[in-house]
């Protein structure tokens, strides 16, 4: 814990360094200068009214890529037959910019927030199952042959004998899955919505005020510090009891 | 009954197994003996359904169990949990019960890797017996085991065998372990590998 808080004081000082060197608040404000305009968005809720909006679309993408991911990943990793033919479609999605696909959600589908969810999961899904399908080749084969043989129920075996396996996996691809969802949320947002933090940025990027644009993105990145410490690294601890048991 | 009547299993174009067939009764054991590499294992495989591909049927009973030469424990789950998730129609004081057989009544609330290797051994084994099975099937249990522990292993295999009367096919190199154990002694050798001695013990 004091290394972390020692890591993100250093941050904060360099910050402060920089901004000294460049002695120009209209490029980059020094860190109290902040605290104005921050408690000024606070204050008329404009903050927590974008803050709510960007992260119920980050939980509605994280939820859907996750569980489409980890299905389309067992499902590839477990039948190798389904996994010659999708595998060239996950190259192709895997090798897509994320740019692409956002613009033509937003133009098949509307500027709506179908779209925009759509948009974000579809960037996510080939990259969980990637990983998913990693993990799904590398279940061990002992542990499936005891369950067949003695008639364990399916959805037991994969409660209990498939998901712990793969727990290793689905928290590395949850970790990398919230960072990376939560910037396309904001580049969708930036493209096509009129709400959110990435709208925000759009606006005070036209206006060049530098410290609102930090004082938005500076406050996602603390709740999604928040989600890192308080859900996800207590949760991997607890599925992790077994092995420092 | 238990009747395997393996005609042909290759693998690739190697032929490995030819024209096994035996019958095993309610309470008798079988062991299967036979040099290492000969492929003892894969009929064990064959035997409880593991792997379909051969030539040749086997009748099986529905409830079967069995027990690997390693452990083969779901090491994320505590050693009460791994006996109740495989056989979720065992009652709590059933399960405990099962645990007490073989010695392992204070273990329950551990995880296997808390656990010796003997014991994990000990958990597998009642894994094996606590579902009452007809049919038990048994690869290499004692093997790489220290002498005390594996006759320990064996004299509570014995016990169990005895209380449960089901049928019992395992495959050993070892024959004292072979002659403690069975009814009858099948030797398989050659290349494809077939029985080459039946010898009823008991």
């Amino acid at each position: 814990m004091s290394v972390r808080a020692f890591s993100l004081l250093g941050l904060l000082g360099f910050w402060f360094l920089v901004a000294w060197i460049a002695a120009d608040p209209l490029v980059l404000p020094m860190p109290q200068e902040l605290f104005s305009p921050l408690w000024a968005e606070l204050k008329s809720g404009e903050l927590l009214f974008h803050l709510s909006r960007t992260l119920i679309r980050v939980i509605w993408a994280f939820t859907l890529a996750m569980s489409l991911g980890l299905a389309l990943g067992l499902v590839m990793g477990l039948f190798p037959h389904v996994d010659r033919w999708l595998d060239p479609w996950l190259v192709v999605f895997l090798n897509l910019p994320a740019l692409v696909l956002i613009v033509l959600c937003y133009l098949w589908i509307g500027l709506n927030e179908t779209a925009a969810i759509i948009a974000v999961t579809l960037n996510k899904i080939p990259n969980v199952t990637t990983i998913i399908r990693e993990g799904a080749r590398s279940l061990d084969p002992n542990l499936k042959a005891m369950t067949q043989v003695f008639r364990m129920r399916k959805q037991s075996v994969l409660q209990h004998v498939i998901l712990p396996q793969l727990a290793p996996f689905i928290a590395g691809a949850a970790r990398s899955g919230i960072a990376v969802i939560w910037k396309i949320v904001l580049v969708v947002e930036f493209l096509g919505r009129s709400n959110g933090i990435g709208f925000q940025i759009h606006l005070y990027f036209q206006l060049f005020d530098v410290r609102l644009v930090l004082v938005y993105a500076l406050s996602f990145i603390t709740v999604m510090l928040l989600v890192e410490w308080l859900i996800l690294q207590p949760w991997e601890k607890r599925v992790r009891r077994w092995r420092t048991a | 009954m238990i009747s395997v009547d393996v005609r042909s299993k290759s693998y690739g174009d190697v032929p490995v197994l030819q024209d096994i067939q035996f019958d095993v009764e309610q309470g008798q054991t079988v062991a299967i003996l036979g040099p290492s590499g000969i492929g003892k294992s894969t009929l064990l495989r064959l035997i409880a359904g593991i792997d379909p591909k051969f030539e040749g049927t086997v009748s099986r009973p529905k409830n079967m169990a069995i027990v690997f030469q390693e452990p083969t424990l779901l090491l994320w789950r505590s050693v009460f949990d791994n006996i109740q998730l495989i056989h979720p129609e065992l009652s709590e004081s059933a399960v405990r019960e099962a645990l007490s057989e073989v010695g392992l009544a204070d273990k329950a609330d551990l995880f296997p890797g808390q656990l010796s290797l003997g014991q994990q051994r000990r958990l597998s084994l009642a894994r094996g017996f606590a579902g009452n099975p007809d049919l038990l099937i048994m690869d290499e249990p004692f093997v790489s085991l220290d002498e005390k522990t594996a006759d320990e292993m064996l004299t509570l295999t014995e016990r169990l065998i005895s209380k449960t009367q089901p049928a019992t096919i395992f495959v050993t190199h070892d024959t004292t372990e072979a002659a403690r154990l069975a009814t009858q002694i099948l030797t398989l050798d050659g290349q494809p590998a077939t029985l080459k001695i039946k010898e009823t013990l008991k």
